[in-house]
């Protein structure tokens, strides 16, 4: 119990995070589907999700965090949001376009409508989200290495 | 009128920032106060009178809106602006790895 | 819609997909990185060739992204300059990732080397091709993150150090040009650059314009390096890895600096007496400052850097110009500045590799332990001095006349003097480097591997057989239809509104 105390930070501060970080990502999730409905989108919903892997590793210390998503998943999440983004681009030749909207459009107001709107922001989502938190993990990495070397 | 050049001793400011500071972290933070400055900017030169937000709704009629254009800009600057700043501070938390200081007086080692 | 035009994406979106892909499967596999960045470079390298005879049959081609028109959607163009500049850089690149298959053997992550090479190449790409104005600046910041990254690459200190000074630099520059497009949009209403320039054609130049003008010359002038806003040059490019440093003097400044100021004020604002004399200026003392700031230099890379200030500043210098002839000397020169500048560059990475040391003074007689490096640096050394007949001598001397025949003796004056000081300062090295005795300790010094040669070989004989360019066959295809785009001014907006599918 008392190894638990020594990283991160106090008792309360672990008691919120574990009740809000799933809430945190929720909302992440809503705000990135309804992009096409309401205001948000791809890199909005993103830098929400990422934030809640960093509001992990601030409460619970790196090593709970990189526990949940290693970094070699980060990076690969992040290569793989770009190639799908590019996938979707070029699907857009089959209409004869470069990037065209393909899919059929339905209503506007519905969830599903818009076309690849939907798709290109998870796509985006996942690229923004991996790479701040891609970043985040690199700063504290590396501060850690220059702290230890002294 | 007054609101557009407040906007731009804001962009003056943070050049400012950049060319006096000495400490690295103080220079970075001048340009992102530069950058914030063009593109609120941006979104200042976008208004048009009696408009509202540009959101389409079901269940009212709008009339007039504010320019659409510049808010999609400026959220693509934004994204740029981040980067930017991540490289920036990576940069510099390197830069104190090797040199032992912030202060850009005693980084000098490339001259001539 | 013209189906010969659905290539223009495609320069974009294969380095962008080549990064990527090297980004996820470049840990595993160990040669992966190294097929991936030469097959993409030379699929881009054969797309621009194509690219620059389909352009000269049918004239210029617009894409319209998602097939949503201009001024409403973003517009692709390619017209003769475009695909000028698209083998000038893809040229080089193909080069560049050749070499560095054994060069950068000594670095231990390989695989993020490629990832940025090909980001900052797919963001050059984008800035040569697009025909809107805010998407120019987004490839524009993707070009220069990328290769901030690629500066710092070694993580040494003074790689540091010079990887900051540019990243700053480049910001506020690019804050500048950001503050540029803002009131241009305020103006006009209109991001796309064929309708503004319609718009502004209308409206008259008030003083609006000049303001943006002067933001647009230091903002893209800082980019190019001229000569006020150089500063950033002499420490970033020779701190770089020799197959980026060849990367940045050779294509970097030139496709975000150069290009993207020819674009704008010839072909969207119009080009007045008064800007034309500012690039004169500009021009002759980037010419002049370079060359005398090179003179003194013992270290090799940093001459280079040097000598790449002042041949910016012929290029400028010819486009400033105004007239024809003094065009097609600019745009001449600005692709025999890359192909002989990166073979330079590539030279000094190999010299670099034999014998570990950049200064002049501890090299001697390296010629007769490396034969190939020894006579493709002698090729390379005689272009930028202008020696005829290699390629650097057809296009100064096209500027030289160039500006005797606008009547400007005292510039034609300065660029024969530069073009002297040029002259000194390489004999300077050929003969500290290469010629002379060799030292004792380079005795066990052997030839670079193959691919390194191989590289090096291609640009040389580039540069011998770049005089052929002007022959009256081959020039109508490619620099003389380059130089009427740009010529033509305003009525690119013409073209480009006629053309929409």
């Amino acid at each position: 119990m008392s190894k638990e105390h020594e990283k991160g930070m106090s008792v309360i501060v672990k008691t919120i995070t574990r009740l809000t970080v799933g809430l945190i990502l929720l909302y992440g999730i809503y705000i990135l589907t309804h992009g096409h409905v309401s205001p948000g989108g791809g890199f909005a919903g993103g830098v929400i999700i990422a934030l809640s892997f960093v509001h992990l590793m601030l409460a619970y210390g790196k090593e709970v965090a990189l526990e949940k998503l290693p970094k070699g998943v980060t990076s690969f999440f992040e290569s793989l949001g770009a190639l799908l983004f590019l996938g979707i681009a070029l699907l857009g030749f089959t209409g004869g376009y470069f990037f065209l909207n393909f899919i059929s459009k339905g209503q506007p107001f519905h969830l599903f409508s818009a076309g690849i709107i939907p798709l290109c922001n998870i796509a985006i989502s996942l690229k923004v989200g991996a790479g701040l938190f891609a970043i985040f993990v690199a700063l504290v990495l590396l501060k850690f290495d220059s702290e230890g070397k002294e | 009128m007054i609101i557009y050049v407040l906007c731009l001793i804001l962009f003056c400011v943070g050049l400012y920032c950049v060319l006096r500071k000495r400490n690295i972290i103080k220079i970075i933070v001048g340009i992102i106060i530069a950058e914030y400055a063009v593109n609120l900017f941006f979104i200042l030169v976008a208004y048009r009178q009696e408009g509202r937000s540009p959101i389409y709704s079901s269940t009212e009629q709008i009339v007039n809106m504010v320019d659409a254009l510049p808010q999609a800009v400026v959220l693509t600057a934004i994204v740029i602006g981040l980067a930017t700043t991540a490289l920036l501070v990576a940069l510099a938390m390197r830069i104190y790895e090797k040199y032992g200081t912030f202060d850009i007086t005693k980084i000098r080692e490339l001259k001539g | 819609m013209n189906p010969a035009s659905q290539i223009i994406p495609l320069f974009v979106s294969i380095a962008l997909a080549g990064a990527f892909l090297t980004s996820i499967l470049g840990k595993r596999f160990k040669r992966l990185p190294d097929m991936i960045g030469t097959v993409t470079t030379f699929l881009l390298l054969w797309l621009s060739l194509k690219a620059v005879a389909t352009v000269a049959r049918q004239g210029t081609m617009i894409y319209s992204v998602g097939a949503w028109k201009p001024p409403i959607g973003i517009a692709m163009v390619m017209d003769s300059l475009t695909s000028f500049m698209l083998v000038t850089v893809n040229l080089v690149a193909f080069t560049i990732a050749l070499f560095s298959i054994d060069y950068m053997k000594r670095f231990t992550s390989k695989w993020k080397f490629y990832t940025l090479f090909l980001l900052m190449l797919g963001g050059m790409n984008g800035v040569i091709v697009t025909g809107d104005i805010f998407n120019m600046f987004v490839f524009l910041e993707i070009a220069f993150v990328a290769s901030c990254a690629l500066v710092a690459f070694g993580t040494e200190k003074q790689e540091l150090e010079a990887a900051f000074k540019y990243a700053i630099m480049g910001t506020v520059g690019s804050l500048f040009i950001l503050l540029g497009i803002v009131f241009l949009y305020s103006f006009t209403s209109t991001l796309n650059m064929a309708d503004m320039a319609n718009i502004l054609a209308g409206k008259g130049t008030p003083n609006i314009v000049l303001m943006v003008s002067v933001l647009f010359i230091m903002g893209f002038g800082l980019k190019a390096a001229l000569v006020p806003f150089h500063a950033w040059l002499p420490d970033a490019h020779p701190s770089a890895p020799a197959p980026i440093s060849a990367m940045l003097s050779g294509v970097l400044i030139k496709s975000l600096g150069v290009y993207a100021l020819v674009r704008i004020f010839y072909n969207v604002l119009g080009m007045t007496p008064f800007i034309l004399d500012v690039l004169l200026v500009l021009g002759a003392l980037s010419m002049v400052v370079g060359v005398f700031l090179a003179i003194g230099q013992w270290d090799l890379k940093r001459l280079l850097a040097y000598h790449s200030i002042s041949q910016i500043g012929y290029v400028v210098l010819g486009i400033g110009l105004g007239t024809p002839l003094g065009i097609l000397g600019g745009l001449f020169h600005l692709f025999n500045h890359s192909v002989f500048k990166s073979l330079l560059f590539l030279n000094s990475g190999s010299v670099e590799y034999a014998t570990g040391t950049r200064d002049l003074q501890k090299m001697g007689g390296l010629a007769q332990k490396m034969p190939v490096t020894g006579t493709t640096n002698l090729v390379a050394s005689m272009s930028i001095a202008g020696i005829p007949p290699f390629n650097g001598f057809w296009s100064k001397f096209i500027i030289i006349i160039a500006a005797v025949e606008a009547g400007r003796f005292w510039y034609a004056f300065w660029a024969v003097l530069a073009s002297l000081l040029t002259l000194a300062s390489f004999m300077k090295v050929m003969k500290y480097a290469f010629l002379g005795s060799l030292k004792e300790k380079w005795n066990k010094v052997k030839e670079v591997p193959i691919f390194m040669q191989t590289s090096t070989i291609i640009l040389a004989l580039i540069c011998v057989m770049g005089g052929l360019l002007l022959w009256p066959g081959v020039r109508e295809i490619f620099l003389m239809p380059a130089t009427d785009a740009v010529y033509n001014g305003l009525g690119y907006s013409a073209s480009v509104l006629q053309n929409i599918f």
